[in-house]
């Protein structure tokens, strides 16, 4: 029998953070620490030695690093699309998920960056880029994009995540002094005021905008470095769109594979329930579909153009060396995802963990197939490039996965790996759309299927009848966790 | 205003690749280890290209020795995040050793694959070590690397020319390749001098550049073999 209240879903929430961390949390975070360590040392190795140390040759001049460069910034897009696209459009099945999103991008960009750094021949000379920018390639504005992304998803992140932090200073008495210090500096005396919501409301839209047309120029960016150059299999049209979309698909499995294991871990299945999976789920069938769409259209294109040196390497991708990867590749993120997705009854968390790491795999392979294949066949017959990487490249993203999965395990014990006022906000929520007389801060699960408080998806109460609930005007506790409502007072 | 150009003769060509091994002597390009050769590693700023006609036994075989082109507008150098790589006022494509950060993205945007990267720190046996070009800057590893039209050839000849005091004819300036060519085969001049050799050759129905039709406008010609009868 669950009974979830409003105070109970935040206990729920912070409970795992004043656990002591236990053995099998200290061991998987010791292991991936140790994991990137080795990176380190693999890169260290490179440095001194030279960038022979990879598998790279001529003429595959990019491998495995700039093929993690875009898998990483691709996953980091996640993070923006559920919690600011998502947001701007009040998708209400997305609260469970934004903070880990959100997560997700600020842990990965860093990782994306610095794939690009090790694949630099002169990673000393790094500030180049701003002592002698030339502004016409591709790659500076990269930087440019990805620096402005980072910090701004930073911002971003840290300012929703403000009134959990302050919720940590008051709620969690026994944790120890640096944690309390480390909560009382980063809430910056926030109190939950409507002044302070307001202007948190007001910030988080405003960024939400503008994240979303980062989103799309960063990733569009990430495209020109190959589109923009002469190179056959890379100068193609809908490579921008296809790339954006590619991040969003790789994205969205991700925040999923991430979200059901801390699910799992933390007992918040009553707070990321079925039902917002199974909406993640088909908003993951539909981005399915459109890739097959964009993979069918590009490769129709070279196909239909017969151009000699663009065929060969259609060829070889098809029925040629590179076959086995990109028919694996179609497979793993059409082919399975698809199956599995288009049947209601499949749509299972286990499956869906499954189904998001089958989709990373793919576009991890779709990056590859991209790549490489235009670099071993280039214009003039050299003789066909092969490309095998090499353990540096190898160990290289090892270590930058697990730094990735370190840093997220790490900052899910510090710190709620859910929103908990847009959490709140969905139970208070759901009382307008269900408009049964339910006591301000409580919500009913019992019996209900598959969870009254989590509206069907386009059926939401409208927030002008919620404004209008004369119970709702007096609820000071929920006009606190509420910012929507409190700027819909404001107009009113 | 000179446009350096160079017009090569596939009929007078015989393969000797007199050229390659002058060029690497000149611009201290290293000789490279077997397991480099293996890995496809070798840098050579002139090489050439393997090309074969028909079907056994109608078979035709060809080398080609190609340099970098100094493409009129090279893909290259938009490409660079940091101006390493450049078209100088004489026209030809410069790459500034010490700025460049080597991300590799004007290897990858050049559609001749004629740029080079250096993979490791370059060596030399001690006894060549000790004999390399004073004229010709040493490169890093991890810079990338191509042919200069032997820059620094130009310098001299531009100083010679000031010290005696009369003007810069082309024939003062020849890269290492040409003068090293045997058969005559590789010609070098300025292009917009209707009557150099170059521009005569260029103008030669037999004349033709590869990828033209990119627009990167090569000016590097090459000129035709007549099939043998």
């Amino acid at each position: 029998m669950a009974e979830v209240t409003g105070p109970e879903a935040k206990t729920r929430v912070l409970r795992p953070l004043t656990r002591p961390a236990g053995w099998g949390y200290t061991l998987t975070v010791g292991g991936l620490v140790a994991i990137f360590g080795w990176s380190l040392y693999a890169w260290s190795r490179q440095i001194q030695t030279g960038l022979g140390v990879t598998g790279l040759n001529v003429p595959v001049f990019w491998g495995v690093y700039i093929i993690n460069f875009v898998f990483f910034i691709g996953i980091s897009h996640a993070g923006t699309l559920i919690s600011s696209i998502l947001r701007i459009t009040d998708t209400p099945w997305r609260r469970p998920f934004t903070r880990l999103a959100e997560a997700i991008t600020v842990f990965s960009l860093p990782f994306g960056a610095l794939s690009v750094i090790v694949d630099l021949g002169r990673p000393d000379r790094l500030l180049h880029v701003v002592r002698y920018p030339h502004f016409t390639s591709a790659i500076l504005w990269d930087v440019v994009c990805i620096s402005t992304y980072l910090i701004t998803s930073c911002l971003y992140f840290y300012l929703a995540l403000v009134p959990d932090i302050a919720l940590c200073r008051d709620r969690l008495p026994e944790t120890p002094a640096w944690r309390k210090r480390l909560y009382r500096t980063l809430a910056l005396g926030w109190q939950g005021t409507p002044v302070q919501w307001r202007t948190l409301d007001r910030l988080l839209t405003g960024m939400s905008i503008f994240l979303f047309a980062l989103v799309v120029s960063v990733h569009t960016n990430v495209s020109f470095v190959f589109g923009m150059t002469l190179k056959p299999g890379w100068h193609t049209t809908i490579i921008s769109p296809f790339f954006v979309l590619g991040a969003i698909y790789s994205g969205v499995a991700t925040v999923i594979v991430l979200a059901a294991l801390f699910r799992r871990l933390y007992r918040l299945e009553d707070l990321m329930t079925e039902a917002h999976f199974r909406s993640c789920a088909k908003f993951l069938l539909a981005l399915c579909c459109f890739w097959l769409y964009a993979m069918i259209v590009e490769h129709l294109f070279v196909f239909y153009g017969k151009e000699t040196a663009e065929l060969r390497i259609l060829e070889a991708k098809f029925w040629g060396p590179y076959a086995p990867l990109f028919w694996t590749m179609v497979a793993c993120c059409f082919g399975i995802p698809f199956t599995v997705l288009a049947v209601p009854r499949w749509r299972t968390i286990r499956n869906l963990v499954v189904i998001g790491l089958v989709i990373d795999v793919g576009m991890w392979l779709e990056r590859y197939t991209i790549i490489v294949p235009s670099g071993a066949y280039p214009y003039l017959p050299w003789g066909v490039g092969t490309y095998r990487p090499s353990w540096v490249e190898v160990s290289v993203t090892a270590g930058w996965l697990a730094g990735f999965l370190a840093l997220i395990l790490l900052f899910a014990r510090l710190f709620p790996v859910l929103t908990v006022w847009e959490v709140r906000e969905e139970l208070g929520e759901a009382r307008f759309s269900l408009g049964a007389p339910v006591p301000a801060g409580t919500v009913d699960m019992a019996g209900a299927s598959p969870s009254p408080w989590i509206p069907p998806l386009g059926g939401r109460g409208s927030p002008t009848g919620a404004g209008q609930s004369p119970s709702l005007a007096t609820d000071a506790s929920l006009q606190r966790f509420r910012p929507s409502f409190v700027s819909k007072m404001r107009q009113t | 205003m000179v446009r350096w150009a160079m017009a090569i003769d596939l009929e007078k060509c015989s393969g000797c690749q007199a050229c390659v091994v002058a060029c690497a002597a000149e611009n201290n390009v290293p000789l490279g280890s077997p397991q480099e050769a293996t890995m496809g590693r070798l840098i050579r700023w002139l090489q050439m290209l393997p090309r074969i006609e028909g079907e056994y036994p109608h078979v035709r075989a060809e080398v080609i020795p190609m340099m970098c082109f100094q493409c009129e507008r090279p893909p290259c150098t938009y490409v660079c995040p940091v101006a390493a790589t450049y078209k100088n006022p004489q026209g030809i494509v410069a790459q500034i050793y010490w700025r460049c950060i080597g991300c590799r993205y004007c290897v990858n945007a050049c559609p001749f694959t004629l740029k080079w990267f250096n993979w490791f720190q370059p060596r030399w046996p001690a006894t060549m070590a000790e004999a390399t070009n004073p004229d010709v800057s040493l490169r890093d590893k991890g810079v990338t690397e191509k042919c200069t039209f032997c820059h620094h050839r130009l310098q001299q000849a531009k100083d010679r020319t000031r010290a005696e005091g009369r003007p810069l004819r082309p024939e003062d300036y020849r890269p290492a390749c040409v003068e090293a060519c045997p058969q005559g085969a590789l010609v070098f001049g300025d292009l917009d001098d209707p009557e150099s050799p170059v521009a005569r050759l260029a103008r030669s129905p037999r004349a033709f550049r590869f990828l033209e039709e990119l627009g990167t406008q090569p000016k590097v010609y090459f000129l035709a073999a007549t099939p043998e009868a």
